[in-house]
């Protein structure tokens, strides 16, 4: 047992390290959820990639460094150390990547992964509905056969589409076979946002931003070409990846190690207004570090061959949990300047997202509790 | 970067749990209660041969010369199966291989645990090591923890090795989350089992969520425990993992109640071993109050 780096891993973290010192841009970017910061933070994405740390994990062939997940961790926890820009296209490259590379054709790699890693293409996740939350398996989109034209056409509407106000590509489920219940039926779709029948309605989040968008499809017709996986098999695709060791199961502790340090250097600079809030800058500090060695832990497993299994809905609760104590406690020690908007209250309502999204909490305890623990399910009717 | 237990480890632990699962460490525990020393001191001899009691010391000296990793592995185990004695003394903070030694650490740790049952008392303060002069007999909340009010009398001859104090934080730490491993395997299967309006209670969501919160607590101060273990027990890193695996094993101990219900609030249902047992470790060692500055302090 040992938390050791080896040599390589020593020297590609000082790469990283010397990297991010140089590029990252001294003042913050504008918000990614307006358009100049939507663009800002793609000719960022366009830097990274130039340099080859968009994607690190990727094969070098998509502009990547075949990098160890040891090493992707380590990057991550570099990228936050040094206050790098957010990901715009993290939901591309976290979310839809990893299923391109398990379920895509090859020639579906080649047209959507390399516009990925550069920022040139961003893609938003067309997942809930109005009516198909937390209980994602009731979807009403429709996928409707097309043969004349070798495809199908979509109808329905999206809803919480993050990025989708700016981005370009869209992926989600639809129902393919309206006589299958629940998770049958389900394909897996990948379509343009600027194509015709597609209508995109910015929705302002908490922070006034426009964050995510409901996104309306009339007839919008995608070729077979577009379709990921099998027809019909679209839920098993999806959640072949839900646990996935890159994806927001795998919240990357970088995040939270770099806002606990800022955490304690405000405590250094406002104790004497407020000290009552010693324990709570304690406690975000040791559960920031639990959840960096849980990580190790964690990848120790899948480097050996193991998988995540439910284990990332404890991860989900935990880091959601612990994002929103860490800037509670941070606004607390800023007293009646709390108010005012700072990276603070940014980060604070940014935190306020995570215990909901990527499946509530509520959700994420009844999978611990049910397929870790082993306690038996609700009766039916309101299951999942 | 392998932080796992090796097989070696896993091993370990295995033996360890076989063994005691196999040795009525209850009965053994509620005889303790009783002054009756005997069970206990069968498993203490038990995890001797094993060589639990020798883990720290050096090979040359005859000892098994082990990390903090298997003292942790250890103290997991002895914390599961709630087994009674000064095993953080004799093991963790004064390596003693055959005697069954005691020693108060004030202020943190008062009274001197179980001096009736130890072949020696000590006192470790400012002036070192001293020879204790035990006194009255203290109830603990835990009656499994026999405490002993101590003077002192003359100094010792032996002496702790340095950071002897936080590898006794690290045990004790890994003892609550044994504890707190325990409290949860067993209010699951109660839940598994226990039905009421027609229905096992462990179905129901309220229960679900309280015993899920207890699995991800246990499992995110589990890190911080043998973190600590491999980090070399720096102040730090210690007084994290007591701290997180105290809130832990409380967790466990209070939701273990609740699910439990009225059975689990009697004496004579085991659950109350590992629950007072709990509360009485939370505070063990240093406070909560304590580490938590500790950490403050080295940040």
């Amino acid at each position: 047992m040992d938390l050791d780096l080896s040599e390589s891993e020593l020297d590609f973290q000082a790469e990283a390290r010397a990297w991010l010192e140089a590029n990252v841009p001294d003042e913050p970017l504008p918000s990614m959820d307006t358009e100049a910061g939507f663009r800002a933070h793609q000719e960022w994405e366009a830097k990274l990639a130039e340099a080859r740390w968009s994607v690190v994990s990727w094969p070098s062939d998509y502009h990547g460094r075949d990098a160890s997940l040891i090493e992707w961790v380590i990057f991550e926890e570099e990228y936050y150390r040094a206050r790098a820009p957010g990901r715009v296209s993290q939901n591309g490259i976290f979310l839809l990547a990893p299923i391109l590379f398990d379920h895509g054709t090859p020639e579906q790699q080649d047209r959507f992964l390399p516009s990925m890693a550069t920022g040139e293409q961003v893609w938003a996740q067309a997942w809930s509905e109005p009516e198909a939350g937390s209980d994602l398996a009731s979807l009403r989109s429709t996928a409707t056969r097309d043969d004349e034209r070798g495809g199908w056409l979509l109808n329905g509407q999206k809803t919480w589409s993050s990025r989708a106000s700016y981005a370009h590509w869209g992926f989600g489920l639809f129902r393919s076979d309206p006589s299958a219940q629940r998770h049958a039926g389900l394909t897996y779709f990948l379509f343009p946002l600027d194509a015709e029948g597609v209508t995109v309605r910015p929705i302002a989040q908490l922070d006034g931003e426009a964050g995510f968008a409901e996104i309306f499809l009339e007839d919008v017709f995608v070729p077979d070409s577009d379709v990921l996986g099998a027809p019909g098999d679209g839920w098993r695709v999806a959640m072949s990846t839900a646990g996935n060791e890159r994806g927001l199961s795998l919240r990357s502790p970088g995040r939270f190690c770099a806002a606990a340090d800022r955490l304690v250097e405000l405590w250094r600079e406002r104790r004497g207004d407020s000290p009552a809030s010693a324990d709570d800058v304690v406690d975000a500090w040791i559960k920031a570090q639990a959840y960096r060695l849980y990580t190790w832990g964690t990848v120790t497993r899948l480097a050996a061959g193991g998988d995540l299994g439910a284990t990332g809905s404890a991860n989900k609760v935990f880091w959601s949990e612990l994002d929103v104590a860490l800037h509670e406690t941070a606004l607390d020690l800023l007293g009646p300047e709390a108010e005012v908007e700072s990276a603070w209250t940014d980060g604070y309502l940014f935190s306020l997202s995570g215990p909901i999204y990527a499946g509530t909490n509520e959700i994420q305890r009844n999978i611990v509790a049910e397929r870790i623990l082993g306690l038996p399910r609700e009766p039916k009717g309101g299951g999942r | 970067m392998r932080f796992e237990l090796t097989s070696e480890q896993e091993d370990f632990a295995q033996t360890l749990d076989k063994l005691l699962s196999g040795a009525d460490t209850v009965a053994a525990a509620r005889a303790w209660v009783e002054g009756e020393s005997g069970p206990g001191l069968e498993v203490w001899r038990r995890l001797a041969d094993l060589g639990v009691t020798s883990l720290l010391v050096p090979d040359s000296d005859g000892g098994m010369g082990a990390t903090p990793v298997e003292l942790a592995v250890a103290f997991e185990a002895l914390g599961r199966h709630a087994v009674p004695g000064p095993w953080v003394e004799s093991v963790a903070l004064l390596p003693s291989m055959d005697r069954v030694v005691t020693v108060a650490v004030p202020p943190h740790t008062p009274y001197a645990l179980d001096a009736d049952v130890a072949d020696a008392t000590y006192i470790l303060g400012e002036d070192g090591l001293m020879v204790a002069t035990v006194g009255e007999l203290v109830r603990s909340v835990d009656p499994t923890r026999r405490l002993f009010a101590v003077t002192s009398a003359e100094p010792a001859d032996g002496e702790t090795a340095e950071g002897a104090f936080e590898l006794a934080v690290l045990a004790t730490s890994a003892q609550l989350l044994g504890c707190g491993e325990r409290l949860l395997a067993d209010t699951v299967k109660y839940a598994k089992q226990r039905r009421q309006f027609g229905r096992e209670i462990g179905s129901y969501q309220a229960v679900k969520h309280a015993l899920a919160d207890v699995r991800i607590a246990l499992d995110f101060a589990r890190p911080l425990v043998f973190g600590a273990a491999v980090t070399g027990s720096g102040a730090r890193d210690v007084s994290a993992a007591k701290v997180a695996a105290g809130d832990a094993a409380y967790l466990a101990s209070r939701v273990g109640l609740q699910v439990h219900g009225a059975i689990g609030y009697t004496s004579e249902y085991d659950l109350s071993l590992w629950i007072t047992k709990v509360r009485a470790l939370v505070g063990a060692w240093g406070t909560p109050a304590f580490h938590r500055a500790r950490v403050l302090e080295s940040l």
